[in-house]
């Protein structure tokens, strides 16, 4: 397939941001991160789209919409592979790779079944102990440690 | 240091010092009434009678009174009442809350919400660090210091909280560790692979009776049947260790039997009477270490 074709499955904006190399699966995970649902901004995407890295992969495009890197770091707990382009006039002026934040709040589900966290309404909160090869988070609370096979993510939904 | 005690990983070195020098001070005292005016809670949300007892005698020899529960069976938390409302509330009457919950992650949480000091008193498998205090306090009593010291820790060292705290702070004195567990219950890997970071030694074994000759201290923990799910698993563990009298003839004279009680059967009534047994006097210092904890949360001394 050649870049044009590519290009042409989710159209081009002239100002915002593009969120390219989502796992497929992990697409509507990202949108309700970053909390999408909830604003006005234009936005398309696409999905199930071939990719040599990925298999399947996902792009959203977001007009006129620039995030903090605290913000869209949030998604790197569960697509760290996605690349962040930062559009001006139709042109990619930025790049940005994620790195994932040394404390997260919300997004995660604490792993340990008697922390306070998934018994009463409280956000959880970890600290990222580790990031590769594997994601380790520690939970404020209970003091256990979530690891990236057990992690699960809050739906804002 | 924070206005509240809630973990033992909130200590630094210096801080664990400073709590034991203050209860050496309470110990010359027994009684020192300087908190009539102060209104302590006691929140056990689960029965723990001796925790619960240790703490309301500190708080009475410091003059305090005490409002609270010892079962959260009678209050409103059977209604459905969340956490945060109970301390929301209470935070109202206090000048300061004991808190013990199963839920791992309470006090901490409690802490949050709470606009007077907290005290975690145990919460579910996770944190209780008045007792690893009070151990620390016994060691230092008993071996007249804290560093080097030659440490056999006994039991159930996979879900004791107890042993892992223990081990935590005692990793800032230089220890020489033995862990004494059947396989099913060892020290976790994770434990143990802080232990080689900070490069602290330790070897481990299955025996007790080879694991007296060369120690300063011996802390035998129980096998809690409330921390396995499996009943298979428990029945095979739980009479594995029994320390007796005939087994300390080779102890070192300043060697001290700790246990955080209650013991079932890990430690022979026999050795109860042994000038190495110490569990008892343990306990005892458990009232002057909380004393130490109360004042200094009630003063918001910087420690």
């Amino acid at each position: 397939m050649s870049p044009m074709e590519k290009h042409l499955k989710v159209s081009a904006i002239k100002d915002g941001t593009v969120l390219d190399h989502i796992p497929a699966n992990q697409l509507f995970k990202v949108i309700d991160i970053l909390g999408l649902s909830k604003i006005t901004n234009q936005i398309t995407f696409g999905t199930n789209l071939d990719s040599k890295l990925l298999g399947k992969k996902a792009i959203i495009k977001i007009a006129d919409k620039f995030f903090e890197d605290n913000d869209i770091n949030r998604i790197a707990l569960i697509a760290p592979q996605a690349k962040i382009n930062i559009i001006h006039d139709f042109q990619v002026v930025e790049k940005k790779v994620l790195s994932v934040p040394s404390t997260i709040k919300g997004i995660a589900k604490c792993m340990n079944p008697a922390c306070i966290t998934n018994h009463q309404d409280v956000e959880t909160s970890f600290a990222t102990i580790s990031d590769s090869p594997e994601l380790k988070l520690l939970c404020k609370y209970c003091e256990k440690v979530t690891d990236e096979k057990n992690l699960k993510i809050i739906s804002n939904n | 240091m924070s206005k509240h005690l809630i973990s033992i990983h909130d200590f630094s070195k210096e801080e664990i010092l400073k709590v034991l020098s203050l209860a050496s001070k309470f110990e010359e005292r027994k009684s020192d009434p300087i908190f009539s005016d102060k209104v302590v809670a006691s929140l056990f949300f689960e029965p723990s009678t001796r925790t619960r007892l240790s703490f309301e005698t500190a708080a009475n020899r410091l003059g305090a009174r005490i409002i609270g529960f010892s079962d959260a069976v009678n209050t409103s938390v059977t209604k459905g009442e969340t956490l945060k409302d109970t301390i929301k509330m209470v935070s109202n009457y206090a000048d300061l809350i004991i808190i013990r919950h199963p839920l791992e992650g309470s006090a901490r949480y409690a802490s949050e919400v709470s606009s007077v000091p907290v005290i975690n008193a145990g919460d579910g498998a996770n944190q209780h660090p008045s007792q690893t205090l009070l151990d620390l306090y016994s060691i230092l009593k008993t071996q007249g210091r804290l560093d080097n010291l030659n440490i056999n820790i006994v039991g159930d060292l996979k879900y004791g909280r107890t042993v892992h705290s223990l081990m935590q702070a005692m990793s800032h004195f230089k220890p020489h560790f033995r862990f004494t567990a059947p396989k099913e219950l060892r020290m976790p890997e994770e434990y143990k692979e802080q232990l080689k970071i900070n490069g602290i030694p330790f070897d481990e074994s299955e025996r007790l009776e080879d694991g007296i000759e060369n120690m300063d201290i011996v802390y035998m923990t129980r096998v809690q049947r409330e921390r396995f799910t499996d009943a298979i698993e428990y029945e095979r563990v739980k009479n594995v260790y029994s320390l007796k009298n005939e087994m300390l003839d080779f102890a070192k004279p300043n060697m001290k039997i700790l246990h955080p009680l209650p013991r079932i059967n890990e430690i022979h009534q026999d050795v109860d009477n042994s000038n190495h047994a110490y569990y008892f006097e343990q306990a005892g210092n458990g009232v002057y270490t909380r004393m130490a904890i109360i004042k200094m949360l009630l003063d918001k001394i910087d420690i």
